[in-house]
């Protein structure tokens, strides 16, 4: 009898989520990643109802949005990638004139209703042109697709770069460079290029760089260098991951993140909040979780009928594991200082929405699989 | 090979987008598997290290605030210095719970909501176990007070440090400005790790101005403290940097005499020397005490200085924009001679008012029964209007604006302090851009008597009657000398910078003019003779007269009715020796009357001062 009604159950949600073009087995696991963070922002602000409240407001709407994207004809999402793109390019050159400043940077637009940063429309606008761009075409790229996609990448990524919000821009360009590597860019280009990167280095370094980003650097060489400035957030989160040994401090009991050692706890660094609080086992834990996301997302694309498809979602996919690694390469003191959020979990609204509508992309993705087969 | 490429097919596509995908999928568990690495060798290698780091003994590192740089006069003389005082202060760690404590602290110590609001920003973007100051510049009754009942809370500390302090109380304020705490909008403009510890910031004037060398370097001090976060031990120490010294241009006795001769009036004077653009003095009556504003003013103090009728706070000497009146004759007339609209000889017939053709409007001069005849000098040395309508007629509102931007009229003149403007040189161009207007004969008249739409600041009108001394070398006006390291003893000095250099087509033209302004004060008909009784050097003057309310284009001449409104500014402007300037001033007085009468005498003392009383 309760086998039934589990089975009726079962199948209803089965439904619901088909009816609504969802895929369960990425629906759930971003749920529990995102149930995770809710838990995690309890403790990392210091047991705040408030900001926690917040944030589920804030996962409410991303969902939404997650659901209006899967329901989006993988047909219109292609026709309408160039358009998106260049509404996106132009708010960026808007944003240089118009935009707010915050923090030293100019990256918010202000819109009467709402504030956003139209580089995170580029996050998505970007992979999606240069796959629709691409999908018609022959595989593997030439050369002439090789230039065009990567002047396509190249404009957005530059323009972030200068706001200077050197974070955005490395999703920005890996996501589209994704889609090129996922076309099939010959090896020896990739090489060669990775060789001309290498050499052009220390001018990079020269010209390229702000001063502060420089610093960052040097500071990941040297933390002990500048520790009243952010080697004291590499140092300090450090002690709060090491700390946190096999099985953590448990939660709400990390007296790093609970004493206020570690700066921008409920953001960049909320990663040292769950180090410290569940220990190496916890953190194998979300990275599994994490890996199962991606794993799942480069399988939608590995199965999806036709190349825009399978572009888009695998340069997607990828790009989250960027922002994964990113961050976490940043809070254990192997990548420098760079503002990427941990996807997900950190405390904010804007990176969240931009999230799950790449989510919802994938999912639209997959259903267009199935309508065709 | 190469025909492949144009074909598309979808078989080989898919399985090179897979082989691509499977990599991707091998080279993420690579590098999820260093960051498990990492993990590891955090959590478990190195589990005891981090461990004994975090538990017991955390080393902190404490920012130790530099000492604020002092300021100088000219003549060593201490205008800005730091000296203990007691503040009470708050470690919120240690603290149980702070809302208790804070009521309980109102029994010893009486704060104000602002101190509370201050101590509440403080407290965010403080690190942990920093002591956070609730009370500055706590009275001796209070220390007392507190003393005895320490022992009652915990995470409650009576700490000396330095604070900003001004020995010559309101003197040369307008000149200095002051320090105030740090709030939000200051965080914006300053680097954090640098002010880490400072609990004071330039607020106005060269206290501003100077921010970055006075403030120093910040120190860093690591401790050893125990779980409750006290200090058990210094491990290592970096000392911070004091902050440099100024040596101001300012002559401390000089702005002294300066301040005394306005009495209980209203105004400014500024004093520049010609030479190389340092002021002497730069004065703005009534002033106020900027020690009250070191420590957070009284919500009643400042609204009485606020309110006040007279606004102390108001920076008269950068920020007032005056009429300057007659005080612009001497320029307008080397216009007129260097742009040969007029020779020194020509006269104009004054009949007491000037018409323009075709007019009915008649635009009056200050003498009733006019002057008669008279020539370029007499008509500086009498300050006669007609003539002036008649020049600026002549020469147009074109000529004079361009010929006026050499003296700097119209534009900052670049002073280190905040808050100058740039008064306002009426143009064409500029009436069409503000009032959408045409410009109207009228008004060339106007300006030509320096009324109307044109504006000056003290300081402006002192520098190009510096710049006019020099025959056209406009420097550019600083308040500070040199710049003191502490640390080592060496000082720079501040080069002085020459803005523009205006050279003149004849000397004689600027001569004639220069001659003008010498009888001015030296001969019995010049407007400000009386103060040359007894003096025993030559001085060039001008003097002028600002209407405050200006009287309608139709409206007519009414004695009665002008003279309730009329409460004039007093100006004059002067510069001396006259044969080798070494300093020109520049003075109004608010609602002073003639500038004769009120506004020379004080040149007089100035220049008295300077040249006699330092020899």
């Amino acid at each position: 009898m309760n086998q039934a009604i589990d089975a009726e159950s079962i199948s209803l949600t089965r439904r619901v989520l088909d009816a609504l073009r969802l895929d369960p087995v990425l629906l759930s696991l971003i749920l529990i990643l995102s149930g995770f963070g809710c838990m995690l922002l309890y403790s990392a602000s210091g047991a705040d109802d408030g900001s926690v409240v917040r944030q589920v407001t804030r996962l409410g709407v991303a969902l939404l949005l997650l659901v209006a994207a899967a329901n989006l004809p993988l047909r219109l999402v292609r026709k309408m990638s160039p358009w998106l793109y260049l509404g996106g390019v132009a708010l960026l050159v808007a944003v240089m004139f118009f935009g707010e400043v915050g923090k030293g940077a100019q990256r918010w637009l202000d819109l009467g209703f709402v504030r956003f940063q139209p580089s995170e429309i580029l996050k998505l606008a970007v992979p999606m042109v240069v796959a629709a761009y691409l999908a018609n075409r022959a595989l593997p790229v030439g050369w002439k697709e090789l230039v065009v996609s990567s002047i396509l990448v190249l404009i957005p990524s530059l323009l972030i770069a200068r706001q200077p919000d050197l974070g955005t821009a490395i999703l920005v360009g890996s996501a589209g460079f994704f889609v090129l590597f996922l076309a099939g860019v010959r090896w020896r280009v990739i090489l060669s290029l990775g060789v001309l990167l290498s050499l052009m280095a220390p001018l990079l370094w020269k010209f390229a760089l702000h001063e502060y980003q420089r610093k960052r650097i040097l500071t990941l060489l040297d933390p002990e260098s500048d520790p009243l400035g952010s080697g004291y957030h590499i140092i300090q989160s450090k002690i709060a991951i090491g700390s946190g040994g096999v099985y953590g401090k448990g939660w709400l009991n990390g007296t790093q993140s609970q004493l206020d050692f570690i700066p921008e706890r409920s953001t960049d660094f909320i990663f040292s909040v769950f180090g410290e609080e569940f220990g190496f086992f916890g953190s194998v834990v979300l990275i599994l979780i994490y890996l199962a996301i991606i794993f799942r997302g480069l399988y939608i694309a590995a199965h999806s009928t036709e190349n825009f498809g399978r572009l888009l979602a695998g340069a997607l996919s990828l790009t989250f594991f960027v922002y994964l690694f990113v961050n976490t390469g940043m809070v254990t003191g192997m990548l420098p200082v760079v503002g990427v959020p941990l996807p997900l979990i950190s405390y904010g609204g804007t990176s969240m929405v931009t999230l799950m509508t790449g989510f919802g992309l994938i999912m639209s993705i997959r259903s267009a699989k199935r309508f065709l087969a | 090979m190469s025909k492949r490429e144009h074909l598309k097919d979808d078989y080989l596509e898919n399985r090179l987008i897979r082989r691509r995908l499977v990599l991707s999928a091998l080279f993420i568990l690579l590098l999820l598997g260093i960051l498990l690495v990492r993990l590891f060798v955090l959590q478990i290698v190195d589990y005891e290290h981090f461990s004994t780091l975090s538990d017991s003994n955390r080393v902190q590192i404490k920012p130790l605030p530099p000492t604020r740089g002092l300021i100088y006069d000219r003549n060593g003389l201490v205008m800005a210095n730091n000296l203990p005082a007691y503040r009470l202060e708050i470690v919120r760690e240690q603290v149980g719970d702070i809302d208790l404590t804070l009521e309980a602290l109102r029994q010893y110590v009486e704060y104000s909501e602002q101190d509370l609001k201050r101590f509440e920003q403080a407290s965010k973007r403080r690190r942990p176990f920093e002591s956070v100051p609730l009370k500055l510049n706590l009275s001796d009754e209070e220390v007392a007070r507190l003393a005895v009942n320490l022992h009652q809370f915990e995470g409650v500390e009576i700490n000396a440090r330095l604070t900003r302090n001004y020995p010559q109380g309101s003197h040369a304020v307008h000149a200095l400005g002051y320090v105030g705490r740090i709030d939000e909008r200051d965080l914006g403009t300053v680097n954090e790790v640098d002010y880490a510890g400072t609990t004071h910031i330039g607020k106005l004037g060269l206290e501003k101005f100077y921010e970055h060398e006075l403030h120093g370097t910040v120190g860093l001090q690591q401790v050893e403290v125990n779980a409750k976060g006290r200090t058990l031990r210094v491990l290592t120490e970096e000392p911070p940097i004091q902050g440099n010294n100024l040596h101001l241009t300012i002559d401390s006795k000089l702005q002294r005499v300066a301040e005394e001769a306005f009495g209980e009036r209203n105004g400014a004077a500024v004093a520049i020397d010609p030479r190389n653009g340092e002021i002497l003095a730069l004065v703005s009556m009534p002033v106020f005490d900027p020690n009250l504003f070191v420590n957070g003013i009284s919500v009643a103090n400042y609204s009485a200085l606020r309110d006040s009728r007279h606004r102390p706070l108001f920076n008269r000497a950068l920020s007032g924009q005056y009429p300057p009146g007659s005080t612009t004759k001497p320029f307008f007339g080397l216009a007129g001679l260097e742009n040969s609209t007029i020779t020194h000889e020509r006269k104009t017939y004054c009949i007491g008012y000037y018409r323009l053709p075709n007019e009915e409007r008649r635009y009056r001069d200050w003498k009733r029964e006019g002057h008669g005849p008279v020539d370029l000098n007499d008509a500086i040395v009498q300050s006669c209007d007609v003539y002036f309508y008649d020049l600026a007629y002549r020469l147009g509102i074109d000529r004079i604006s361009s010929f006026m931007e050499n003296f700097g009229f119209g534009v900052k003149t670049g002073v280190d302090s905040t808050g100058e403007r740039p008064g306002l040189l009426p143009s064409r161009e500029w009436k069409r851009r503000t009032q959408g207007m045409p410009w109207f004969p009228g008004e060339t008249l106007i300006t030509g008597i320096g009324q109307g739409a044109l504006l000056v600041t003290p300081i402006q009108l002192a520098n190009s009657t510096a710049a006019f001394a020099k025959q056209g070398t406009r420097y550019q006006p600083r308040l500070v000398q040199r710049v003191e390291k502490v640390a080592d003893g060496s000082a720079v000095k501040i080069a002085d910078r020459v803005v523009s250099r205006y050279r003149v087509q004849r000397d004689a033209n600027w001569k004639h003019i220069h001659r003008a302004m010498v009888n001015t004060v030296h001969s019995l008909r010049g407007t400000a003779h009386r103060i040359s009784l007894g003096m025993d050097y030559r001085m060039a003057g001008k003097t002028g007269t600002a209407q405050v309310f200006e009287i309608g284009q139709d409206e007519e001449y009414d004695e009665e009715t002008v003279a309730e409104k009329l409460r004039d500014h007093a100006l004059f402007v002067a510069y001396a020796p006259a044969e080798d300037p070494q300093i020109a001033v520049a003075i109004i007085v608010e609602n002073g009357g003639s500038g004769s009468s009120v506004a020379a005498p004080i040149a007089r003392r100035i220049m008295d001062a300077y040249l006699v009383g330092s020899s």
